[in-house]
């Protein structure tokens, strides 16, 4: 247990910050918002995590996911209904269909095959979301309020949905960390690591991985449903391919094996890209970089750094002197 | 009819350019194992300096021509600095740093050349007189460049063909796809096997590009759409095979060109215009992905499966 907490110790850090951070000079409404961003990408990216990390499924149209919640909020609100009661469950479901009949598709391939075509997928939900011009097309989609909560407008306040986001957050990295450890997650484990392997002990690997595939896009349909209200404003670009490339440079920069990696890949993203681009016009000449340069050598993640540096503390020679005194 | 017709060879043409980029793709992967989404990029390139150098030498073919060595520069300084690191890498890594470099390059681009799309020069008065458009029915001129795209869809393959399937280099090629250990036993540098099929791909889509300039407009991005529309050519055709990915191509071509152009009409039999305006955009952009997954479902390998699934 001690050892679990250790490995946690950074993502709950993470956490801890979170919450404090309204009351440590981050509670101006930019910081907020920043924040509130940073924490919903967190959750797309834990899904992603449990994707990618869990069942070995690469999956590079997840934003599509988060894109179908977003814009399941813009269509209640261009109808008029802007109960969450109503809004929330409904962006659920819909990117957990749309998940799911995708999935059933994409599965029955594997490898480069599968990463093709949750981007062909993906792709299709975004040149859908352009093509609507009732839903603001290319333009996207000024909301007319934040989503009600049995008729109050408990979400207007920042500090409450930033609550509300960081709750969330952790609820997702608890309930997908208990679905991983839980049979259901060790089968998913096993496919990834040997399918034949699983499939000889009788574990038909498609249905659970399409289970897997569904849930990962109910939790980004949540995702996309809370960055309608965060930023007020939807647009395709949500969807736009290069948002996936970077939901799983989240996941692979805070490390693939555990899922709270991808919570501190998300908070350093999007922090790095907001002072990035404010320090630079072209700040992607840097991001660019630094990205290709972290895939060639931070082997394992940010995850991956407090043990990897204590390891090579232990080696060298004055710890080692005194780790044998 | 004579609609009809004219989509068709657009998308015929599309289908060409396609072919072109999603080849050197296919190479790549066939050959390396590597999954290379920068190969857009090389695309783009390959337009944006066939424009620059069009408009500097006063001559269209001249800057399409010297889009050529620089797209194949640029595929080996970028094989040199990042790819090379990434072949024995799992697929994932690739996909990440191969995004990496399309944020930069494109954010160069854009640095550069700025975000507005470039004047190009047309290679030849597009419609109308000797040599700007061919009569193909009665009545119906044509634009002579989309003819010599579609001409060169047929040369280029054919001498893709003969590369691979009949030269040393070509044997060399398939060998080290299949067996690269007892090819590079057998006192054959794979390394530099690997390197001179990666510049060639990154050429052909340059070269695409180029083509392309004058049909479409060149701007950031470009890239991306094509790159995607390959992704599914590649799926559709069967990875690793330059057969599958030739049919596939003017499949996909094909179908979204007319699909685009005649969706709409099509549905306003049965819907009101707004509506079929709506629905028929809608749709037409769908339909390669829906093709896809029609396909996959039934052949989950592709049409032509390659040496390696």
């Amino acid at each position: 247990m001690s050892g679990q907490l250790r490995s946690h110790s950074l993502p709950l850090a993470a956490l801890l910050a979170l919450a404090a951070a309204p009351f440590l000079g981050f509670g101006d409404g930019f910081a907020l918002s920043l924040l509130a961003r940073a924490m919903i990408l967190g959750m797309a990216a834990v899904s992603l995590s449990l994707l990618i990390g869990g069942a070995g499924l690469v999956s590079l149209g997840h934003a599509a996911m988060m894109g179908v919640g977003a814009y399941t909020v813009v269509a209640f609100d261009a109808a008029g209904v802007s109960e969450g009661v109503i809004v929330f469950p409904a962006a659920i479901a819909a990117a957990a269909l749309f998940a799911f009949v995708t999935g059933a598709v994409s599965l029955r391939t594997s490898g480069v095959h599968f990463i093709m075509i949750t981007l062909a997928f993906g792709q299709m939900a975004f040149f859908t979301a352009s093509s609507f011009s009732s839903l603001g097309g290319d333009d996207g989609y000024t909301l007319y309020a934040r989503t009600e909560w049995l008729g109050t407008r408990i979400l207007d306040s920042r500090l409450t949905f930033h609550f509300l986001c960081l709750a969330l957050l952790a609820l997702v990295w608890l309930g997908c960390s208990l679905l991983l450890a839980s049979r259901f997650g060790r089968v998913l484990r096993a496919a990834k690591e040997n399918p034949q392997r699983a499939q000889a002990v009788g574990f038909q690997p498609y249905p659970y991985r399409l289970v897997a595939y569904t849930l990962a896009g109910a939790v980004s349909g949540l995702a996309g449903a809370l960055l309608a209200n965060a930023s007020e404003f939807v647009s395709p670009a949500l969807l736009s391919w290069t948002r996936s490339g970077e939901l799983m440079f989240m996941v692979i920069l805070g490390g693939v094996g555990p899922l709270s990696g991808a919570i501190l890949g998300a908070l350093t993203i999007v922090l790095l890209e907001e002072w990035l681009s404010h320090l630079l016009v072209y700040w992607r000449l840097v991001f660019g970089p630094l990205l290709v340069l972290s895939v060639l050598f931070l082997h394992g993640g940010l995850i991956g750094v407090i043990p990897r540096t204590r390891a090579a503390l232990r080696l060298l020679p004055w710890t080692r002197r005194n780790a044998n005194a | 009819m004579s609609m009809l017709l004219v989509q068709a060879l657009n998308g015929l043409q599309f289908g060409v350019l396609l072919f072109l980029v999603a080849a050197g793709l296919s190479l790549v992967f066939g050959v390396m194992d590597l999954i290379n989404l920068a190969h857009g990029v090389q695309y783009m390139l390959g337009a944006y300096v066939a424009a620059t150098l069009g408009v500097w030498t006063g001559s269209f073919w001249l800057g399409a021509l010297l889009a050529l060595p620089v797209a194949l520069l640029v595929g080996l300084a970028l094989e040199w600095l990042v790819f090379r690191h990434l072949y024995r890498r799992d697929h994932l890594s690739q996909v990440l740093a191969t995004f990496g470099v399309i944020l930069t390059v494109e954010e160069a681009t854009r640095a550069l050349w700025g975000s507005a799309p470039q004047t190009v020069l047309e290679p030849m008065a597009l419609t109308g007189g000797p040599l700007g458009g061919v009569e193909i029915v009665s009545g119906l001129l044509y634009p002579t460049y989309r003819l010599i795209i579609i001409g060169v869809g047929v040369v280029v393959p054919l001498l893709l063909w003969f590369l691979v399937e009949r030269t040393r280099a070509g044997m060399l090629v398939r060998a080290g796809a299949t067996h690269p250990a007892m090819v590079a036993a057998l006192g054959v540098d794979i390394r530099r096997l690997f390197t001179v099929v990666f510049a060639f791909g990154a050429m052909l889509a340059g070269f695409a590009g180029a083509l392309a300039s004058p049909i479409f407009p060149v701007a950031p991005g470009m890239g991306d759409t094509v790159l995607i529309l390959c992704f599914v050519v590649i799926v559709i055709g069967g990875v690793g095979s330059i057969r599958g990915a030739f049919i596939a191509a003017l499949l996909v071509g094909l179908l979204d060109t007319i699909g685009r152009a005649m969706l709409p009409d099509a549905l306003r039999l049965v819907l009101d215009p707004s509506a079929a305006r709506q629905t028929g955009a809608a749709l037409a952009s769908m339909l390669v992905y829906i093709a896809m997954a029609g396909i996959l479902f039934f052949r989950p390998a592709g049409l032509f499966p390659g040496a390696r699934a």
